[in-house]
């Protein structure tokens, strides 16, 4: 595989505007007679809205409008769209832009302003008054299941958003007679994505064409362009979607939020193009959290280790509303508990809820850090119990590379797999035998800093994806790959990708793909994405999917390119096509040297229609539209070392190290990048980030100075491995990256921890495993007087 | 009641006449459309924003642009020199320092100013001199990298997936 081209840690195309200032966010962009749009909010997490006056804002110099939840109401076409709707008898509220009887969250939409001084937004804002009359908040999924629970959307009648369950084996069986169980309960704490740019829109509405062109910071530009219309009720066809530059978005920005109706409503009535940039406090606030389960996990086992069963009870917390892949998520993270491991018995039940908080989606893993968490760490409260080295427990119960096809209890169909030797290698980069040795002997003596070792095993489920199998797992949108491979007579290639980069470097990457196949080099191709007028059909780049379904159909249009211009080739040499190559450019008969035709004169012959074969068509472009046969599942070791100082709570990092196999790679530079971005917000989970709503739904964590993102000197460099087991079900072999650091780390660092912390007798602490936590928890297990008093 | 200021904005005195609660960011964003400053977060927390004043790094979100009258700020639009770009910029790509790129110019500025002020530091060092400086997507990992080559030391590469280097862009 490894080319000039494919498997070269290339430097970035991308980098050269990024580095100077000279990309363009949507901030960036200002158009002639630009409006500023501001959303007035709810202050209350349950409330019914007894009196909205909105005419003391409009009299404002600088308001140019003023509009409230019913007059959007009035003009919304279509709620909010949920793709994924499982089960099938999921209830679900229709999800309005705006409140207009009752608000359901702490930041709902009530209102919005147009100013034309962005300085004056907060000062309009200000005028609209806006009268509640507070309702009984409910802030988790087992009070909002609960007998006589207020009901958040009444026309439900419920709550309870849906119940679930996956069995195989007989689970009874093996823990009524399974010599030994462990059981722990396990809270995945609710997360803030945070990608440094928040998201914005900026949308322009020519009147007499009635066409809406809108740059959006998004993931999804072509989702976005399908619901925007439908909620506008325009022609698919007059609306233009673009992504621009966009700062990150970690599935956050892949979802059809409120604003997303509300800012292209206010540039159709408005009459002018308007902007609206999201605060950081608003994005905290108001843009999709993740996570939110508890689970209740059980394992049995034999003395040796075998594992016999599992069994896992999921509450999930969808918040007020389901968004747009929310409802999949709580059923990924039981379909894939099984993890790596061969489990003859096992059972979820799940019960989702609805609740007074912000509503949840996809947050890089999603589902999969969710379902990684639970099996990770009861696997080394398991080793615990047995006394067993936690490497020696996962390698005994591992999927063997000889089970292959393998299918998982939950009926999921691995692609490929080969966990032994991954583990081999990672214990073997980390010298885990004496490191093992030499921090029991530091831990002996009971010092005040000890040392731990963390390891967790994953397989993910990525590369969305195959539309026969999602749309049996009730997803509504396409995940289909598309490219479109095109070369100019100047012979530069472009390619166009129904992707959406926002920082995963497809303007190198698909670069590379296609110059592999093309025989040129990847400086001659440039990637063109995020542009719904330019780029037919395209799923966006989330849930690890764009190099498995989008890069492999950059793949296929450029080997069609290349087989017609050999096929022009071989006319004006007089040769067969399959006796051509095309080397550094050059289209030659193989093993003769002299009889050839550059790359650029034959794309120039393809433009100008001149020497043509009889019968074929003029032009070089190409599109292919790629439905992968299955998922891919990547799969991983990461460890940890840490120092916990149990006079303060405080854990140190003292290595980290990933070994990830991702399939084949196209550029490890970027495939080492994105672990290490992954490894971050893992850790940052286990260590320090939490979304903390109160008992009243009021949201405590809305700055980032009470959301703790990590710092650079809160982490360490990290060490990165591979081994390469290719996917079948792809033509490059590639499984996907963008995911992998952050389902692995936060079972790895946690379970660091406790290993240090074995021996005191502390058994778990649920994330984030903060110093004021794991100080309590030492005390508790310890008394106060051995740990010389209370504070 | 506006003021008028001048300023001596990347070596190019400008005179402005703004109001007084117009923050320096937005000065420089929308007044003088130098858009590489970024703004991230409302609370001087994540350092998008950050530019050179006088040669010093601060956050431009946290000043009134009236402050800067009669000082020198440099943005990341200021770093490249005759359409060359610095060691620091070059060394944020070679070692792929930047994923999404938005924080990347006050990332950039920050490490200018800390290799001023220390051209040879720690890896300690750079992380503890980064801490004003928000990366959601890099894990600061190859930022360190990026600030231990741009000093010109030798570095001491972690175990990596791949044994070669970036291959330059001709």
């Amino acid at each position: 595989m490894a080319s000039a081209n494919v498997g070269a840690s290339v430097q970035r195309h991308e980098d050269p505007k990024l580095i100077t200032g000279a990309g363009t966010y949507v901030d960036d962009i200002k158009l002639p007679g630009m409006l500023y749009v501001g959303i007035v909010r709810s202050p209350h997490a349950h409330a019914r809205i007894t009196r909205i006056d909105v005419e003391a804002a409009r009299r404002h110099p600088r308001a140019k409008a003023v509009i409230t939840g019913q007059e959007v109401r009035a003009r919304q076409k279509a709620p909010l769209p949920i793709s994924w709707r499982i089960p099938p008898d999921i209830q679900t509220p229709d999800h309005w832009a705006m409140a207009t009887e009752k608000v359901h969250y702490v930041g709902e939409p009530v209102a919005a302003v147009l100013v034309d001084d962005r300085y004056a937004i907060e000062d309009v804002m200000d005028l609209v008054e806006v009268d509640y009359e507070p309702l009984p908040a409910v802030t988790g999924p087992e009070q909002a299941l609960a007998a006589g629970a207020p009901l958040i959307h009444e026309e439900l009648g419920t709550n309870k958003a849906y119940t679930f369950s996956a069995a195989n084996g007989d689970t009874d069986a093996a823990f009524s007679t399974a010599p030994v169980v462990v059981k722990q309960r396990l809270i995945n704490q609710r997360l803030a994505p945070v990608s440094l740019e928040t998201r914005g829109i900026v949308a322009q509405y020519n009147y007499p064409m009635s066409e809406l062109t809108m740059w959006s910071s998004t993931q999804t530009p072509h989702i976005t362009r399908t619901h925007v219309a439908e909620m506008l009720g325009l022609p698919e066809n007059k609306v233009r979607v673009i992504a621009p530059d966009v700062g990150g978005g970690f599935g956050s920005k892949l979802n059809i939020l409120p604003e997303d109706f509300i800012v292209p409503l206010l540039a159709v009535i408005g009459g002018h193009p308007v902007k609206w940039i999201e605060g950081r406090s608003e994005n905290l606030m108001n843009t999709v959290h993740g996570r939110d389960m508890v689970d209740a996990v059980e394992i049995a086992a034999d003395q040796d280790g075998t594992i016999r069963g599992v069994r896992a009870t999921i509450y999930a917390d969808l918040g007020a509303y389901c968004r747009f892949f929310a409802a999949g998520l709580p059923v990924l993270a039981g379909l894939m508990l099984p993890g790596n491991y061969k489990i003859p018995a096992f059972k979820v039940d799940i019960h989702v809820a609805y609740t007074n908080k912000l509503f949840v989606d996809a947050y890089r893993g999603a589902g999969r850090p969710e379902a990684t968490y639970a099996i990770e760490r009861i696997m080394d409260l398991l080793a615990d119990e047995l006394k067993m080295d936690p490497a020696e427990l996962r390698r005994k119960n591992f999927v063997q590379a000889a089970d292959w096809p393998y299918t998982s209890p939950t009926g999921l169909a691995y692609d490929s797999g080969n966990y032994g030797p991954l583990l081999d290698k990672m214990l073997t980069m980390t010298g885990y035998a004496d490191l093992r040795r030499q921090y029991d002997a530091h831990n002996a003596p009971n010092p005040a800093v000890r040392k731990g070792i963390g390891l967790a095993a994953y397989v993910e489920i990525a590369g969305w994806g195959p539309g026969q199998a999602t749309k049996g797992f009730g997803v509504a949108n396409q995940l289909f790959g598309s490219a479109t491979v095109r070369v100019n007579r100047s012979g530069t290639v472009e390619v166009l990708s129904g992707a959406s980069g926002h920082g995963q470097g497809h303007a190198t990457s698909w670069a590379q793909i296609a110059a592999d196949q093309l025989g040129i080099s990847h400086t001659q191709v440039s990637v063109i994405e995020g542009d719904t007028a330019m780029i037919q059909t395209g799923t966006g780049t989330f849930a690890s999917r764009s190099v498995s379904v989008d890069g492999a159909g950059v793949h296929i249009a450029a080997k069609r390119i290349h087989d017609k211009m050999l096929q022009i080739a071989a006319h004006q040499l007089e040769a067969a096509a399959e006796d051509l190559e095309i080397v550094d450019g050059q289209i030659t008969v193989k093993g003769v040297p002299g009889r050839a035709v550059s790359f650029q004169q034959v794309a120039y012959s393809a433009n100008v229609a001149h020497d043509l074969p009889p019968g074929l068509e003029p032009g070089l472009e190409e599109t292919a539209f790629f439905d992968p046969a299955n998922f891919t599942y990547p799969f991983g070791v990461h460890l940890a070392t840490v120092d916990v100082d149990t006079e303060t709570g405080e854990t140190r990092i003292t290595r980290y190290l990933a070994v990830d196999d991702c399939g084949n790679v196209i550029n490890p530079m970027i495939v080492d990048g994105q672990v290490h971005g992954g490894v971050a917000q893992g850790v940052a989970q286990a260590l320090w980030e939490e979304v903390v709503y109160d008992e009243h739904g009021q949201l405590i964590s809305g700055t980032l100075m009470d959301y703790g993102v990590p710092l650079s000197s809160d982490l360490p460099m990290i060490e990165t491995g591979s081994t390469v087991t290719p996917s079948p079900v792809n033509p490059l072999g590639v499984k996907g990256v963008g995911e992998a650091g952050t389902i692995a780390a936060t079972p790895v660092i946690v379970n660091a921890v406790m290993d240090a912390l074995s021996g005191l007798g502390v058994r778990h602490i649920d994330m984030p495993l903060r110093p004021e936590k794991v100080w309590r928890a030492i005390r508790d297990q310890s008394g106060p007087t051995a740990q010389g008093g209370t504070p | 009641m506006k003021h008028i200021i001048r300023v001596n904005v990347n070596g190019a005195a400008q005179e402005s006449t703004v109001d007084p609660r117009l923050l320096l960011v937005h000065y420089l964003r929308e007044t003088l459309g130098l858009t590489g400053t970024h703004v991230g977060c409302d609370t001087s927390q994540c350092g998008a924003c950050t530019v050179l004043l006088d040669g010093q790094a601060v956050k431009s979100c946290t000043l009134f642009a009236v402050q800067a009258d009669g000082h020198r700020v440099t943005t990341i639009e200021g770093l490249a020199q005759d359409g060359q770009v610095s060691r620091m910029q070059e060394a944020f790509s070679a070692q792929h320092g930047l994923q999404c790129g938005y924080c990347t110019p006050g990332m950039i500025v920050s490490a200018t100013y800390l290799l001023s002020q220390n051209p040879h530091p720690s890896e300690t060092e750079i992380r503890h001199g980064l801490e004003g400086n928000i990366c959601r997507c890099t894990g600061y990992h190859n930022i360190v990298k990026a600030v231990q080559a741009a000093t010109g030391d030798a570095v001491e590469a972690p175990a990596s997936r791949t044994a070669t280097g970036p291959v330059a862009v001709s």
